[in-house]
């Protein structure tokens, strides 16, 4: 063999054994592919599954349009307004700065609002949207849409915002809406509707009492997303359910119209309802609010201005303010001594101006004494005398489970958020809250609703609802329909008093309005066919010193908030009573130089409108 | 050399003709198959997308392929050296004056086609390594003299192929040399100091690497560090993949690679979406294509009776085989993303073309197995 053949085939066998070994190399890394894809697909291939179902589906809320509030009458109270906003979509612009200060141009844009923006852009991916500013007026929208060619990156759209077109006249009644908050999502257990953004939902009044059903049910959108999250398509969508309609019994009129008339009042609270249904057609309390300045959060220094208000123009006095209801109280202590027997028709007794018990002088508002009183004559002059005299035979059980029959002492179940109960003592109450016996002295003072006892101006009205609507346990509401469906209440048991008794009483508050010394006898209704019968009342909120009474001093002369609470409670028309309507106005100085010119007004305006005579609209 | 008419082919062209390796040519077609579907469904059913033109491709390729395989192989030898000097001068072309992509200059823009130099390079250097090592007598390689050539035919386009910058091809030229240099008779010393310099280097060489070349390999070693970020390729992918479980989701049905959680679907990471769909079985049926391609490349190694061809067709056979592992065991996470297609199945042309070039060659070392070639 020649030394070129033996290379030849020293080189032939060396190349096949080293192309075998890379032959095997190349062998073994297959292997290890394999290996690698069976361990990936076979052995984890359930985990990588379960991983890939959450990697690709996203579940969206679609967030549901809420429901109208209106009135009686379908005007709205709560409506839904269009609110223009301006985006930026940041993966559309090279320099979000330089796009904002463009936009500057066209709209006012504060330095806070472009560091919010460019905090939010970088918080997200680049094609989120980020919101700059809302709600802008619509040429502010229209300039920016003439201009877009001009604004890389920005865009325009149009959510919606809660709005109260009656604004203060219905802030306490229907309340406002306010972004979710931490309690809020704690209630609900986490409800994942509360993350949608900028979701707003009840936080007073109907709109929280019926945030439920004005909410409606979100949709879901099943979204398809990528890695980043991007939105790739929409796999499946449920369109969410818009809220419902919630029709309420109150006219928005008159409510206006109430509202306008309290404001006359530093601090006073008003409410008007249907003796029979127990509709109510207006609610007010002042001082009030705008409740729209509420909706998308209140700015600090309006805040701190409504928080600053004595007067606490939040609250809503016609529910949750407690007064004395004073010589209003007398209709319902009138009716326990007849129901009692203690006194009839002609039982009588005499007003000096006073009464004593033991050493303890308790003064008659009319200081030289109205006489011989009846029963009639008592509420129409409002004598204390003849109230402290009986109630010592009574006693004061005896008061307060009338004062219950009437509605007072425990709350009226309209629908609200907040209702304060008032309070109706009794021996067992005072044994059980203050560890002490009942005095006979608090029995005299409680005969003319002062002392322990407290009552809301709504307990008020449903008081002297009972007594002019034939003797049912007439509740107050306030909703009429929620969506289609109205809202059906039972009927109205009797609370058993006797109608002779009922005449009786009705008789002197009708003689309040007309008799010769009638408390309110300048307050009566000019119109014939729209007459009112009420009772006033006027509340100490302290006590009038020896010193005080001794030199005359006048309640006016007082600092405002040393003066009475004025009351009054009153119904019309009084041949056919529809309508009763309480009045408080928070040191008012007398019920019937304050509250009953005002209790006139509202139950002649509400005569004029004759809410009670039309049928509720349920359709949408 | 000798003159051209020593050149004349002792047989005839329909003896050539019945020469060409049918069984290849079918495994060929059947990768490239499996390739059309995939992209087919990466266009989610468009044709147009992707699929079609990559059958045009694959179609050029073919004839280029069939073209190449008939030419006598004495012609391949004598242009080895002159093609390898016009893929250096196209490196330092693109280097020059090439497209910018992913940050790296790696295309040049024929107007019908964007060409990557460095996909040409890599036949290119196993051509002109070949040659040379044909020319090389058994003693001689055993010594390192022998190698300074062939280094030097090395080292020149992975450093042009490095200041593009392109790792993972300069990387792949190294291997694919590395794997000549071994079947040529290189004493297996060099390649345990090499190695165990290239193991040391790798401090130095880290300081080298840009900052995507590091996040990648960082990536590689803790893809959850980032998962939103540059570890996703792994992480999405590994997802996809596994979640494909043994039968996969079906043709077209592919979730992840659909909702575009894989990035680069089309091309990179085309092995995933094909194991997502057809699951464990249609992966193994790349892996035992591979095989099967891989082992006749060694056959028709073995048959060739010149060097040349022995180490052409191998180092081809080696050169497709590397691509193919790379991209498979960089999308099923076992190395750091590199950026490597899966030829004849990703969408690319110059992979292509260069698959079927290498082809081409490999069977052309079939057809002319028995050819006297001179040592020069």
């Amino acid at each position: 063999m020649s030394t070129f053949a033996k290379d030849k085939e020293n080189r032939s066998s060396s190349f096949t054994r080293r192309a075998v070994i890379l032959g095997g190399l190349q062998i073994g890394i297959l292997g290890i592919l394999g290996t690698r894809l069976a361990w990936l697909q076979v052995v984890e291939g359930q985990k990588y599954r379960t991983l890939a179902e959450q990697n690709r589906i996203n579940v969206k809320l679609l967030a549901p349009e809420r429901g109208e509030i209106t009135d009686r009458f379908g005007v709205p109270l709560a409506i839904n307004e269009q609110d223009f906003r301006v985006l930026i979509l940041p993966e559309q612009t090279d320099d979000l700065e330089q796009a904002l200060r463009k936009l500057s141009h066209y709209i006012e844009l504060t330095p806070r609002d472009i560091q919010r923006t460019l905090k939010a852009a970088k918080r997200n991916a680049r094609f989120v949207p980020v919101e700059i500013r809302n709600s802008l007026s619509r040429e502010d929208i229209s300039t920016i849409e003439v201009n877009l060619p001009d604004l890389p990156g920005i865009l325009t759209d149009s959510g919606q915002k809660r709005s109260y077109p009656l604004r203060e006249a219905t802030a306490h009644l229907v309340g406002y809406v306010g972004a979710v908050t931490e309690e809020n999502i704690e209630e609900e257990d986490n409800n994942p509707v509360l993350g949608l953004p900028g979701l707003r939902i009840g936080k007073s009044g109907i709109e929280k009492v019926y945030d439920k059903d004005l909410r409606g049910v979100a949709g879901q959108a099943e979204m398809e997303v990528n890695v980043v999250g991007r939105e790739v398509r929409t796999l499946s969508e449920i369109k969410s359910t818009p809220g419902k309609r919630v029709i309420l019994t109150v006219d928005g009129e008159l409510q206006r119209f109430v509202q306008k008339r309290l404001d006359q009042e530093r601090s006073a609270a008003a409410v008007i309802m249907d003796v029979h249904t127990g509709a109510v057609y207006a609610m007010a309390s002042t001082p009030s609010f705008d409740p729209n300045y509420f909706v998308n959060g209140i700015s600090v220094e309006h805040w701190e201005e409504i928080q600053a208000n004595p007067s606490y123009p939040l609250n809503n006095k016609v529910m949750t303010g407690q007064y004395p209801p004073a010589s209003t109280y007398k209709i319902c202590v009138a009716l326990a001594f007849l129901e009692n027997n203690i006194a009839t028709a002609h039982t009588t007794t005499n007003c000096p101006g006073y009464f004593l018990l033991g050493n303890d002088k308790f003064h008659c508002w009319q200081k030289h004494g109205h006489g011989r009183m009846n029963v009639i004559s008592a509420l129409e002059q409002s004598c204390d005398v003849y109230f402290y005299e009986l109630s010592l035979k009574l006693g004061i059980d005896k008061i307060s489970e009338m004062a219950a029959r009437m509605g007072l002492g425990k709350p009226t179940r309209l629908e609200s958020d907040h209702e304060k109960s008032g309070l109706l003592p009794t021996q067992a109450w005072k044994k059980e809250k203050l560890n002490d016996i009942w005095h006979r002295g608090e029995t005299v003072v409680a005969s003319i609703g002062q002392g322990y006892t407290l009552a809301t101006p709504i307990q008020l009205a449903v008081m002297i609802s009972r007594l002019v609507n034939g003797g049912y346990a007439v509740e107050p509401h306030l909703t009429a329909a929620i969506g289609s469906e109205r809202i059906l209440r039972p009927e109205f048991p009797s609370i058993g008093l006797n109608p002779d008794h009922v005449k009786l009483v009705i008789k002197g508050v009708e003689q309040v309005m007309v008799g010769a010394r009638g408390t309110a006898r300048g307050s009566q209704i000019p119109e014939e066919s729209m007459r009112m019968g009420g009772k006033t009342g006027t509340a100490q909120v302290r006590r009038i010193t020896k010193a005080q009474r001794a030199a005359g001093v006048r309640n006016e002369d007082l600092p405002w908030e040393e003066r009475h609470h004025a009351l009054f409670v009153g119904y019309a028309p009084i041949n056919n009573p529809r309508y009763a309507c309480s009045v408080v106005v928070e040191h008012g100085i007398g019920g019937s130089r304050s509250a009953a010119p005002l209790a006139r007004d509202i139950l002649w305006e509400a005569q004029k409108r004759a809410p009670a005579l039309t049928d509720i609209p349920t359709s949408a | 050399m000798p003159p051209l008419n020593a050149l004349k082919d002792p047989h005839d062209w329909l003896y050539r003709l019945k020469q060409i390796n049918l069984g290849l040519i079918i495994l060929i077609c059947g990768f490239a198959g499996i390739g059309f579907l995939a992209l087919y469904s990466a266009g989610s059913g468009d044709v147009d997308k992707w699929a079609a033109s990559h059958m045009m491709r694959f179609g050029v390729g073919f004839v280029a392929m069939l073209v190449i395989c008939l030419i006598d192989i004495r012609w391949w030898y004598r242009l080895s050296y002159p093609f390898y000097v016009i893929g250096l001068l196209l490196l330092v072309f693109v280097e020059i004056k090439g497209h910018t992509g992913m940050g790296a200059q790696r295309w040049i823009n024929l107007g019908f086609m964007v060409l990557q130099p460095s996909e040409l390079m890599k036949i290119a250097v196993v051509m002109a390594l070949a040659r040379y090592f044909q020319a090389i007598g058994t003693d001689d390689i055993k010594g390192l003299k022998v190698l300074i050539t062939p280094a030097i035919l090395v080292a020149l386009p992975v450093g042009l192929v490095l200041l593009q910058p392109d790792l993972g091809t300069a990387l792949m030229i190294c291997m694919a040399a590395a794997a000549m240099f071994f079947i040529a008779g290189t004493t297996i010393w060099l390649f345990i100091i090499g190695i165990g310099g290239g193991i040391a280097a790798i401090p130095i060489a880290w300081q080298f690497l840009h900052d995507y070349q590091k996040q990648r390999v960082l990536t590689f070693m803790e893809p959850e560090r980032d998962p939103l970020g540059a570890g996703y390729h792994i992480t999405q992918s590994k997802i996809a993949i596994g979640s494909g479980g043994i039968e996969g989701k079906g043709f077209m049905q592919g979730t992840q690679s659909h909702l575009n959680f894989l990035p680069e679907k089309q091309t990179d990471f085309i092995f995933t979406l094909w194991v997502e769909e057809t699951g464990f079985l249609g992966g193994m049926a790349i892996l035992l294509l591979l095989l099967a391609i891989f082992a006749y490349g060694y056959w028709i190694s073995f048959r060739c009776k010149h060097a040349y061809g022995r180490l052409l067709s191998l180092g081809l056979t080696v050169n497709f085989a590397l691509y193919a592992f790379i991209n498979i065991a960089m999308v099923m996470g076992l190395i750091p993303v590199v950026g490597a297609p899966l030829p004849l199945v990703s969408y690319g042309g110059t992979a292509m073309l260069a698959a079927m070039i290498g082809f081409g060659l490999v069977i052309c070392c079939n057809v002319y197995r028995d050819s006297k070639l001179v040592r020069m």
